[in-house]
């Protein structure tokens, strides 16, 4: 098809820049941001942070600032060359790399999109799980646990996938519908939470100050993560808030939508999405997940085993242990005592009792407010996946231009399903998130530095357009040396005074540095022999 | 128009009854049951109405 065509036909202007009659107010933005982020996710993000222990003060604090920067990114960084280029991301990323560059980053901006419309899946598919008893993954669970499991994502994945398949606009309409019920099911979720905790702990709440201790001293209470989980401080919360849409605001993403903003501060509207979804509706389903944990007690077995394997407990306190709340300490103690036991053969692994509380949407929303909270779930999850496995088909389609949309979005859909059935990928969310943003990051500092420092050291900006290359190797061995050193710097685990820098939360931030270094490095090299011949262009 | 109006109100009024009935279990006026069927109610209520003139208003711009 030629280009044209391509742009006529779409009506998207996929391969030109939005003309002036085209663009959008400022509302548009709000109400497209405020309801994509309130998904099926961030009943697993919420409930995640109390797993990974974090405290009041980190949890709010950090998501107050790490959201401001996220919306300071789409602000400054993608917005700005959003209305001045008014191109696609991958148009813009085809004239700096090249057309086959572009394909491998379809491939794995679409692979990415799977992931995470697996995660949406697995979210969809604890809500089956209220209806139909059937043993549900655990938080460290890596593979599916059981096969009510697998047809439960199964059957909810082939819905998901056959309607995003055959009637997208339909979903995109029950998602319109949805979106300002489904934003205050999730603020009721916090408001019922909360009703709860003042019940079972007997706490009076008559100013800011009681609102506070009990959320200090009951709801976020810090410590320890769960087994198996990595402990979040005020950084991680803050960090992850603001790299979560790493791939949207610094990955560039959102230059295709926002080359429709008649002004940059019209990024200022992601405020809506940032502060509704990643704010109010973490915390309410965190909310949900620390009452279901203060509800839960140390059975029996656990406070048996407990006193009599000297972990420091009296029989007089069994009574005691038996009331009090779940915590994630009397958990590991009470798995390290199984683990002795069974490395002295006095327990059969198969034998071990104790496992880890598991935040699952679906019965965490029931419990809360029953079926209107469990049609949450499913709309939340149903609704966000299906964009997703549509924007994943079309990145596979820009691969295949041959098969049709149909048949890639069916196949998109499929890949997915198969993604929702291993637990690790929702369970293990706030990393998969945070490696999401890692992977497309770096070409977001490759557009950045093209558009506005090529120019000015004598480089050849937007390259593979300039000198009819398919392949600018200056972007592609920027992108693929940033992941290496990044995943080198993760992996190394390097501590530096009892705290790990490099940790896959953090590591983008160093690496957008190293990314746009490189780049400019690179290109340099590539491009000296034709210096002189370099047609800088105002943009 | 006027129907227009009327289902909004009504849409309104179902968005209110969602988040109210919480309301009211924080401050101990209903018990949770109760407050499960009310949302119950009001999410049936904002999904009966609600696409009658949500896109009603679009529609007609394509269908001219």
């Amino acid at each position: 098809m030629s280009e044209e065509a391509s742009s006529s036909a779409g009506g998207e202007f996929e391969r030109e820049p939005v003309p002036r009659e085209a663009l959008l107010g400022f509302k548009s933005f709000v109400g497209m941001y405020a309801g994509e982020h309130c998904a099926g996710t961030e009943l697993m993000i919420g409930p995640l942070f109390v797993a990974a222990g974090v405290s009041a003060f980190d949890v709010i604090v950090g998501l107050i600032v790490g959201n401001l920067l996220a919306v300071l990114s789409w602000m400054f960084l993608c917005a700005p060359i959003a209305t001045r280029a008014r191109l696609t991301l991958y148009y813009q990323l085809e004239k700096i790399c090249g057309r086959n560059l572009v394909t491998l980053y379809n491939l794995a901006n679409g692979v990415m999109f799977c992931f995470l419309a697996g995660a949406m899946i697995t979210v969809s598919a604890t809500a089956v799980g209220v209806w139909i008893e059937f043993p549900m993954p655990h938080l460290n669970d890596y593979y599916p646990n059981s096969v009510g499991w697998v047809l439960a994502v199964l059957g909810v994945g082939a819905i998901i996938s056959i309607v995003a398949a055959y009637g997208y606009n339909m979903v995109a309409r029950v998602a319109n519908v949805a979106a300002p019920w489904m934003v205050l099911v999730f603020l009721a979720f916090g408001v019922v939470a909360l009703g709860q905790f003042i019940a079972a702990t007997d706490s009076q709440i008559r100013s800011p100050a009681d609102l506070w201790h009990l959320a200090t001293t009951h709801i976020w209470k810090g410590g320890e993560p769960l087994p198996g989980q990595v402990k979040f401080t005020l950084w991680h919360v803050m960090f992850f808030a603001w790299f979560c849409n790493m791939a949207m605001h610094v990955g560039m993403s959102d230059l295709t939508v926002f080359r429709f903003a008649r002004k940059s501060w019209y990024g200022v509207a992601t405020s809506a999405g940032m502060y509704v979804g990643h704010f109010m509706a973490w915390i309410c389903a965190a909310m949900l997940f620390a009452y279901e944990l203060h509800e839960t007690h140390p059975d029996a077995y656990t406070a048996d085993l407990l006193i009599e394997h000297g972990a420091g407990y009296d029989p007089s306190d069994r009574d005691a242990l038996l009331a009090s709340p779940m915590t994630a300490e009397l958990i590991r103690q009470g798995m390290e005592i199984e683990n002795r036991l069974v490395d002295e053969g006095k327990l059969d692994e198969s034998d071990k009792r104790i496992t880890t509380p598991t935040p699952l949407p679906g019965p965490l929303a029931y419990n809360a407010c029953g079926i209107a909270g469990l049609l949450c779930v499913i709309i939340a999850g149903w609704t966000t996946a299906n964009p997703t496995i549509y924007r994943a088909g079309l990145a596979f389609q820009a691969i295949m231009p041959n098969r049709s949309r149909f048949a890639v979005t069916l196949a998109t859909g499929g890949l997915a399903t198969v993604a929702g059935l291993f637990p690790a990928i929702a369970m293990k969310l706030l990393g998969f998130v945070a490696l999401y943003g890692m992977v497309l990051m770096p070409m977001g500092a490759v557009v950045f530095i093209d558009f506005y420092f090529m120019r000015h050291i004598g480089l050849q900006n937007n390259y593979a357009d300039k000198s009819g290359t398919s392949f600018n190797w200056a972007a592609g061995l920027t992108w693929f040396a940033t992941l290496g050193a990044c995943v080198a710097l993760v992996l190394s685990g390097i501590e530096i005074n009892g705290v790990k820098p490099f940790q896959i939360y953090f590591v983008s931030l160093p690496g957008w540095f190293v990314a746009a270094a490189l780049y400019i490095v690179l290109s340099f090299l590539l491009q000296r022999k034709h210096l002189p011949n370099a047609t800088p262009e105002p943009h | 128009m006027l129907v227009r109006r009327m289902l909004q109100t009504v849409s309104w009024a179902a968005l209110a009854g969602t988040i109210l009935p919480s309301c009211l279990f924080l401050t101990s006026h209903v018990g949770l049951d109760r407050m499960k069927t009310a949302m119950l109610a009001a999410t049936i209520v904002w999904f009966a109405a609600t696409p009658l003139w949500m896109h009603r208003k679009a529609d007609q711009a394509q269908g001219t």
